[in-house]
């Protein structure tokens, strides 16, 4: 491991006086809960009020920017096409997709750049518009590396057309030329224009050949002096030899031309041709790629890429790739000229040009605050399978390791969460693992969230967080006297245990009240009903009063009596039973038949010798006097229907 | 489908809905609102897709939507309603409900009026002040019904400060959505999938009986299942949906009827498309489920979206004669998949939705 060089940031914590005061902390997925404490750094006793807030530290602030969600949301959209699409990759297309991918990436980044420059330039307050420039720049800068990365890794470009990457890599990143070509060419007298001269400069500098000869004809038109060193100059741009894309020559021609072409350039300048406009002179000496001349114009090229590409184009146009390196080193140390270090950018840079991935990713790492650059560049570098696997401690990828960082860095989030999912699916070794247990601890505040988690679960076969999270929201349920919600929830989980308490829950209103409270539910249970037994219970139950309410005796009565000879029956349920059959037994016909009176006087036989101890004296005897006087009613009912029943089954069928 | 523009904007949309074109204009729709969930500050938020031709000041595409003005709102939006051209309704999950007012000459929205406990539990376990989300809001100038997860509907009548008529405890599981019949009565679906008809001039607590209506006219409601299944329930004829049809993988959020053309049905749902349902037939003698009637059939048709579950028992006659016989076909309007889409609103030749991809998609051009 690297070691960093520079002083960890110090972060004040505002209202707690650390001079004092011990403060204690605690780490979280991607935040720390720091507060104080009442110990004293010194010892000594002192009372004073502390500060009482605790505060969350988050190092990543990027997630809370509105405009950076977009960019959030967007790369998300792209990064999993890109997972879906990897089946159709094969072939010749595989490549030119990928780079589609990575131009979409790119075009996200830039969208999101301009936004904010937008917003950087409208900020009323200088500190939040420095803020955001500071942040314009950075992106930028992710978008330059990105850039890079694509035409070296992802559309691998041979010599030739490295070039023509590179070019338009530059061209891409430096903007002002645009702006002053606008104002020169709009002015009066565009020769005449001050910035003339620099622009043509800037025009050769970026290899824009044609704009800068049309430039020069202008020149050529306004001092006739010159018209003639113009006019060659400007032929000179004219044959520059360039591979052209739809070109079929091959490098050595292109080679061949080349040389010839640069030995025209230098017989001018031995000539002396243009010796008279030192303009022109140094414009000359530029495109022969002397160096002395290109470091001239340090100010105009503003980076050491710019002056390495512009280096190569005019002294190495057919450079191959693997000789980049070499260039860049040189390129670096001539431009900074010992008196500036390279910044990180610079390296991250040096790096890709050297083709170590591996390092481009770790200084990207250390020098941007948050994973989302890296996860995504190199998921999509691994799909142009580039790189080896690389083991880390715990045993998955780099690529898995970094996407894994980055989901937890959204599930930190109270609400980008659910781009965090998808991230977790595409890790094949810890992303479930990790899945689980993030998603269990989402706040659940509505039912509407609850159901989207549930159903992220359960696309997932998640069943012990489908159970778990059903718990919570039936116990809630629970609580806030919603037995139907909870019931509901029981079923969804097929929770067994919570369906029998919420059951218990209704009996014990029904037995406190009288009625039953919420029969619409009951009602309609369906299937359900077999998950529990006491749900079953409480369903046949229902049905049974349903039976007697619409006078039909006889089912209500072998109802009743299936309900307490298959014990499903709680045992605090069964005096009610009995009682209900009371009813039912001092009916004019006779209801129940011989053997289904046995049956109940088997029940209540059964039931009072196994009657329950109580424990307090004096309820209990009131209680238990009640309960006699029923047993004893029920008793005498059961032998008069005996008595009658027998009557009936043993005359014959007269009516 | 062409032309539909897409916008991300740095929240996840829970609602969005087309302000109403007054009665008998010409115009087609221009405004929508949008409300956000799941953030620590939520808005309510006002757009304008402008007119044809407009290029926008930063030269944005013609016909992207602009914000126009937003407010911030406490809680989740759980439902949105426009009560007139000018006002808007929000059901919030901390059981609030809030009226805001949207002045056109400075592009604002401002608070007009608030209901803070419309919605709350009350239990053995819970606090005393405990609130509940209000899931659902309906409205019908002057008056706005409310459901929410405690089980209770509110009638409010505007500018009034306490609720004119309450129902505790109308169902034991949450409610989830609530609909106009006709004006006295209501029509709410619950988390077990029961639909229950209301009728606020009864004195009493219980749901009234379905009741039987004019000959002439069908009350044809369409429910969308916690399992994607569209359910078509034709309120005279009992208690059992008229036809199922099994439609997306996931939970459906939201049904809607087209209000002029009303062979035309959206659904979103959570598996992130968005589909068109169109069952108009050129056969005209060909009966359709949705073009019974005489001249005087006026399609009441309502949405109602959320968990119906499916018994087996359900799955009756009448299911085998949808596809074939009505020809229903199926388009999916949104270019790729996304997130959940959470919810959609049409009017005229204006479809807007919301996803949790946090981008709103808007195309005025459904009936090219």
């Amino acid at each position: 491991m690297e070691e960093l060089d520079g002083e960890p940031t110090v972060t004040l914590i505002p209202g707690v006086n650390s001079k004092k005061k011990q403060m204690c902390f605690d780490w979280g997925p991607g935040e720390m809960l720091v507060c104080e404490t009442s110990f004293n750094k010194k010892e000594k006793s002192e009372t004073e009020p502390g500060c009482p807030f605790i505060y969350i530290i988050r190092k990543d602030i990027d997630v809370y920017s509105q405009i950076l969600r977009k960019l959030f949301n967007e790369s998300h959209g792209i990064f999993v096409g890109l997972q879906r699409i990897e089946e159709e990759l094969t072939g010749k297309s595989r490549k030119a997709q990928l780079v589609r991918v990575s131009k979409n990436y790119r075009s996200v980044i830039r969208a999101c750049m301009e936004e904010m420059h937008q917003v950087a330039i409208a900020a009323k307050d200088p500190v939040s518009g420095r803020q955001f420039s500071s942040q314009v720049s950075i992106l930028s800068a992710m978008e330059l590396i990105w850039n890079l990365c694509e035409i070296l890794f992802i559309e691998v470009a041979p010599a030739g057309p490295l070039l023509l990457h590179l070019l338009d890599w530059v061209r891409l990143h430096v903007c002002e030329v645009d702006s002053l070509l606008a104002d020169v060419l709009g002015s009066e007298n565009p020769s005449k224009h001050e910035s003339f001269w620099k622009l043509v400069t800037i025009l050769v500098l970026q290899g824009r050949l044609d704009e800068a000869r049309q430039m020069l004809s202008k020149e050529a038109d306004a001092s006739p002096s010159s018209a003639g060193m113009c006019r060659i100059l400007g032929d000179l741009m004219r044959t520059m030899p360039v591979l052209s894309p739809g070109n079929t020559q091959t490098l050595t021609e292109l080679e061949l031309k080349w040389q010839h072409w640069h030995e025209e350039c230098e017989r001018h300048l031995q000539d002396s041709t243009f010796a008279a406009s030192p303009h022109l002179e140094s414009l000359c000496k530029i495109m022969l790629g002397d160096e002395a001349a290109l470091l001239e114009q340090k100010e105009l090229l503003n980076n050491w890429y710019h002056f390495l590409v512009t280096r190569l184009l005019y002294s190495h146009p057919t450079v191959k790739p693997i000789d980049l390196h070499l260039y860049a080193q040189s390129s670096l140390d001539l431009f900074l000229g010992g008196e500036s270090s390279p910044e990180p950018l610079d390296n991250i840079l040096l790096a890709a040009f050297e083709f170590d991935i591996h390092q481009v990713i770790k200084e990207c790492s250390i020098a941007l605050s948050n994973w989302w650059f890296v996860a995504h560049l190199t998921d999509l570098l691994d799909h142009c399978k580039l790189l080896q696997s690389h083991n880390l401690y715990f045993g998955s990828n780099m690529r898995e390791f970094l996407l894994l960082e980055y989901a937890s860095g959204l599930f930190a989030h109270h609400s980008l969460w659910q781009l965090g999912v998808d991230y977790f699916d595409y890790c094949p070794e810890l992303g479930r693992v990790s899945l689980e247990l993030h998603i269990e601890r989402i706040p659940l505040s509505t039912e509407q969230k609850a159901l989207k988690v549930l159903r992220i679960c359960e696309q997932r076969q998640m069943t012990e967080q489908v159970r778990s999270i059903c718990k919570i929201l039936a116990m809630k349920a629970v609580r806030n006297n919603r037995l139907g919600s909870a019931l509901s929830w029981s079923i969804r989980a097929k929770d067994a245990a919570f369906a029998t308490l919420v059951s218990d829950r209704f009996l014990k209103d029904y037995c406190e009240r009288g009625s039953f409270s919420d029969l619409d539910l009951i009602d309609n249970l369906g299937p359900a009903m077999m998950l529990s037994d006491r749900l079953t219970f409480l369903g046949k139950y229902r049905e049974f009063h349903r039976f007697y309410g619409e006078k039909r005796l006889t089912d209500a009565a072998s109802l009743l009596l299936s309900l307490m000879t298959s014990q499903i029956a709680p045992r605090s349920f069964w005096v009610i039973l009995l009682i209900d059959a009371l009813p039912l037994l001092e009916e004019k016909e006779v209801v129940f038949s011989a053997e289904q009176t046995y049956e109940l006087m088997r029940c209540l036989e059964d039931f009072a010798s196994r009657r329950p101890v109580w424990r307090e004296p004096g309820v209990q005897r009131l209680q238990e006097d009640v309960e006699n006087t029923k047993l004893e009613m029920l008793r005498l009912a059961l032998a008069r229907n005996l008595g009658r029943a027998i009557i009936k089954e043993g005359s014959l069928e007269g009516s | 489908m062409e032309d539909i523009y897409a916008k991300f904007v740095s929240q996840k949309i829970s609602k969005t809905r087309w302000r109403p074109v007054p009665p008998g204009s010409l115009q087609t729709a221009d405004t929508f609102a949008a409300g956000s969930w799941d953030n620590e500050e939520n808005y309510v938020s006002l757009w304008s897709i402008g007119d044809f031709g407009n290029l926008d000041s930063d030269g944005g595409f013609e016909g992207d939507h602009q914000l126009l003005c937003d407010i911030r709102h406490h809680g989740d939006v759980m439902d949105l309603q426009f009560f007139d051209q000018e006002r808007i309704v929000a059901a919030s999950s901390t059981g609030c409900v809030t009226v805001f007012l949207h002045h056109p000459n400075n592009q604002t929205l401002s608070v007009s009026q608030q209901w803070t406990t419309a919605h709350y539990h009350t239990g053995p376990g819970s606090p005393s002040c405990s609130s509940a989300p209000c899931t659902g809001v309906v409205c019908s100038n002057p008056e706005i019904v409310t459901v929410g997860e405690d089980g209770r509907i509110n009638l409010f009548r505007v500018d009034h400060k306490e609720a004119v008529r309450t129902i505790d405890n109308a169902d034991s599981s949450t409610l989830h959505a609530v609909t106009f019949l006709r004006t006295p009565e209501i029509l709410t679906v619950n988390s077990i999938g029961q639909l229950k008809i209301w009728d606020f001039r009864k004195q009493g607590n219980e749901p009234s009986q379905i009741l039987s209506l004019h000959p002439n006219q069908q009350h044809v409601v369409a429910t969308g299942g916690q399992d994607g299944m569209l359910s078509i329930w034709d309120v005279r004829q009992g208690t059992m949906p008229v036809s199922l049809l099994k439609a997306h993988e996931a939970e459906m959020w939201e049904v809607h009827f087209h209000p002029s053309n009303p062979d035309h049905l959206f659904t979103c749902s959570e598996d992130g498309s968005l589909w068109h349902w169109d069952a108009s037939t050129d056969v005209p003698e060909k009966s359709s489920l949705f073009n019974q009637g005489g001249r005087n059939s006026t399609f009441l048709s309502h949405s109602i979206s959320n968990q119906a579950n499916v018994h087996q028992s359900l799955i009756s006659s009448w299911l085998s004669t949808d596809p074939a016989k009505d020809r229903i076909e199926i388009t999916s309007l949104l270019p790729s998949r996304t997130l959940s889409v959470n919810s959609l609103d049409v009017l005229g030749p204006c479809l807007v939705c919301g996803t949790d991809s946090e981008a709103i998609y808007v195309t005025r051009q459904l009936f090219s």
